[in-house]
């Protein structure tokens, strides 16, 4: 701000010729909506960084089975409840490599437990893209192929090994196979029944409405928990894991989509009155048309935000339900069933790394939260 | 004149409600090929047991599981008379829990009221902290204030709650001295209530009520915030700063009125979730509620005695959402009586 000779106020900063035009004559709003939509939630750190985040792990989930130098239920009997250990770099200021000490188990027959002892003098380098135990690549291209394994002799458990020296490291990337995945396929049934039925009850008004209403409040009035595990204890006990694993989703699914058909259905009685679906209608789209084609498009990025702050509660929902030994069962791996281990005091006193998939989970539903807060923030574009 | 009636037709749509609940909870309970004496008796039969195949034979016919499904269940419910004396539950008859071999009514006893105990202590927890932090949160929007409770809001959200109840539990013991396990000391179980038994169990119920409020805690915290700063907003809070209001007393004056709105509306979508969580944080920590004994009725197919659960279960969410919508009307006069067709 600087003042002229005659008392006038004149601004610095230089000229925007843009200044007065009005929002819809801008030229970024020529853009697509969802370049608009980009733009913003680009801006939205937490967003962004959980958003790609996600986006690595579930791209990752393939190739667990690379990843981890074990397979999920390869036991090592010498090595029970190994704590972490540490992958070392220097040697004695020395550079080596990646390496790992040997350790040796010894029984302490007094408090009932194993202690280790780490031999800090004869460091041993991993091995990288080695052979190790089978696995299925992709899940159906059998390889022998690990990203590293232990050296002969040595063990390398990242994160510890379980109550009958299984690697946690790799049961929790196997885990997050099943663990993620149930999300998705739930929010897919959730939103297949929720999308069908609150439009209906939306679109056509009347008994339709009033029935799928009195559904939703007698559903969303219920805990949750009690009924899952009612639903999960029907499932016969001689399914095989992957059945077992997709009636859980299906589940967690089938109790969920209340909240969702709520929203489709208070939008859809607003939108209905619109002219564009009047005219529609004259020019005889069927009903099922009209929804799919002219209302749905309206707010499916809405519903997709809503939908990426449901998959938290599901994956919170797969694991209290594993944890109950209620949902996924012994063979099958996800982070609820390893929780399973972590069940008493005495595992989380003696053996605290018994725990850790609780870190994996706590990271994954906190990084939907966040990316739902910023694609629901964002989706908006012409809001400021 | 019109809130009693509203109260009453409110009652009514929970009784309805509850009916089409019990034919629900009904079918799931009997999702599940056979029933737990039929289990039993092909089992007595594998082993060649005879006397036993004959007693389960009985109490089979005494709770009428022969019958087809829509007769169990009015048996059931007690609209229709039960043979040899099975009443039913409206009668007040909650049949036999065939796993501990005793009537479900003795079983959950006690456990009932523990289990409203504990989510009553739970809900109240949610206000005492969401209230104050979500307050504090939205007036100093912006700062460390807002962004540390938010922060602990989202691990709230996020950390399982039967995991954050090992954990708390576990440090609470070493550093607080807090117990472990269980509602009360187990030399009150069974004994009459007195001052030492009334003790033991506020401090038995810290760590249960911190988690499973913790979660509701967060929710509300985050929807108060949200509240409090759409009011904040709005011109008339600049005219009272204009006027030189004090902050404490604008904040509390107009706009936390405002705000207080949803947080009661909000007990429907509170409860149901607060139930959840008490149930399974009581089979993690051994609250002698009722959740510990659905896990067990649900695992072998007990079907009376996890039918009464769930029920309860459903109830006290129910009476929980009606008591919110009938608050929600004294507080509020705009908000019409009737349903809420429109």
């Amino acid at each position: 701000m600087s003042i002229l000779p005659d008392g006038r106020f004149v601004d610095d900063a230089p000229y925007d010729p843009n200044v007065d035009l009005s929002a819809v004559d801008r030229s970024d709003m020529d853009a697509s909506n969802w370049l608009l939509v980009w733009r913003k939630f680009r801006r939205h750190r937490l967003g962004l960084v959980s958003g790609i985040f996600l986006l690595v792990a579930y791209l990752a989930i393939p190739f667990a089975g690379f990843f981890s130098p074990y397979t999920p239920n390869e036991r090592s009997a010498e090595y029970l409840y190994h704590p972490p250990q540490a992958i070392n770099l220097w040697h004695e200021n020395e550079f080596i490599g990646p390496f790992v000490y040997p350790t040796q188990a010894k029984a302490d027959l007094e408090n009932f437990r194993w202690n280790y002892t780490v031999d800090e003098t004869l460091p041993m380098p991993l091995h990288f893209f080695c052979t190790g135990a089978e696995y299925n690549l992709f899940g159906f291209v059998p390889t022998k192929m690990h990203l590293f394994c232990a050296p002969e002799g040595a063990t390398v458990f990242i994160l510890g090994s379980d109550r009958l020296g299984r690697d946690i490291f790799s049961r929790i990337s196997y885990g997050a196979q099943l663990s993620l995945t149930v999300g998705l396929i739930g929010i897919t049934v959730s939103f297949l029944l929720g999308i069908t039925l609150g439009s209906v009850a939306g679109y056509f008004g009347g008994s339709t409405d009033w029935l799928v209403n009195r559904a939703i409040e007698i559903l969303r009035s219920l805990p949750e928990l009690p009924l899952w595990l009612a639903l999960s204890a029907a499932v016969p006990s001689n399914w095989g894991p992957v059945s077992v694993f997709f009636i859980i989703s299906i589940i967690l699914g089938i109790l969920d989509w209340p909240g969702l058909a709520r929203a489709v259905r208070s939008k859809f009685l607003s939108l209905r009155e619109e002219e564009y679906v009047r005219a529609a209608e004259m020019m005889g789209a069927k009903p099922s048309r009209v929804i799919r084609r002219h209302l749905l498009p309206n707010f499916m990025s809405h519903l997709i935000a809503s939908a990426t702050l449901s998959i938290p509660a599901m994956i919170l929902g797969e694991t209290a339900l594993s944890f109950l030994g209620l949902g996924l069962r012994a063979p099958a791996v996800s982070w609820g069933v390893m929780l399973n281990d972590a069940q008493n005091l005495a595992s989380i006193e003696i053996y605290p790394w018994t725990a850790i998939p609780m870190l994996p989970i706590i990271i994954v539903v906190l990084a939907f939260n966040f990316l739902g807060d910023g694609l629901r923030d964002s989706l908006d574009p012409y809001k400021v | 004149m019109m809130f009693l009636r509203y109260a009453g037709y409110r009652f009514l749509t929970m009784l309805l409600t509850l009916a089409v609940v019990s034919v629900l909870i009904f079918i799931i309970i009997n999702l599940p090929p056979g029933d737990y004496l039929s289990n039993q008796i092909a089992e007595l039969q594998a082993t060649g047991q005879a006397e036993g195949v004959a007693k389960a034979e009985f109490l089979r016919r005494e709770y009428a599981l022969d019958r087809p499904l829509w007769e169990q269940y009015l048996i059931w419910v007690g609209a229709l008379p039960g043979p040899q004396g099975f009443s039913g539950l409206l009668q007040g008859d909650f049949g036999w829990s065939f796993e501990f071999d005793a009537p479900v009514a003795d079983i959950v006893g006690d456990a009932l009221w523990l289990t409203v105990l504990v989510n009553l202590a739970a809900v109240l927890f949610v206000y005492m902290v969401a209230l104050p932090l979500g307050v504090l949160a939205a007036a100093r929007s912006a700062t460390w204030v807002d962004y540390s409770t938010a922060f602990i809001g989202y691990l709230g959200l996020a950390t399982p709650n039967f995991l954050l109840a090992l954990i708390l539990f576990y440090y609470g013991h070493k550093h607080l001295g807090l117990p472990i396990g269980g509602l009360m000391s187990p030399e009150f179980e069974g004994e009459p209530m007195s001052f030492d038994k009334v003790k033991s169990i506020l401090v038995h119920l810290i760590i249960p009520t911190f988690v499973i409020g913790t979660s509701g805690a967060a929710g509300m915290m985050q929807r108060l915030r949200a509240n409090m700063l759409d009011e904040l907003s709005k011109p008339y809070v600049e005219t009272a700063t204009a006027k030189g209001l004090s902050p404490t007393r604008l904040l509390t004056k107009y706009p936390l009125r405002m705000a207080f709105n949803p947080f009661v509306a909000d007990i429907g979508n509170l409860l149901p979730a607060m139930v959840s969580g008490s149930v399974l944080v009581s089979v993690v920590l051994g609250l002698q509620t009722i959740g510990p004994a659905l896990l067990t009725a649900l695992k072998s197919q007990d079907q009376f005695l996890a039918a009464f659960v769930l029920m309860f279960v459903a109830l006290l969410t129910l009476i929980g959402t009606m008591i919110s919508d009938l608050l929600l009307v004294l507080l509020d006069p705009r908000i019409r009586y009737g349903a809420r067709e429109g």
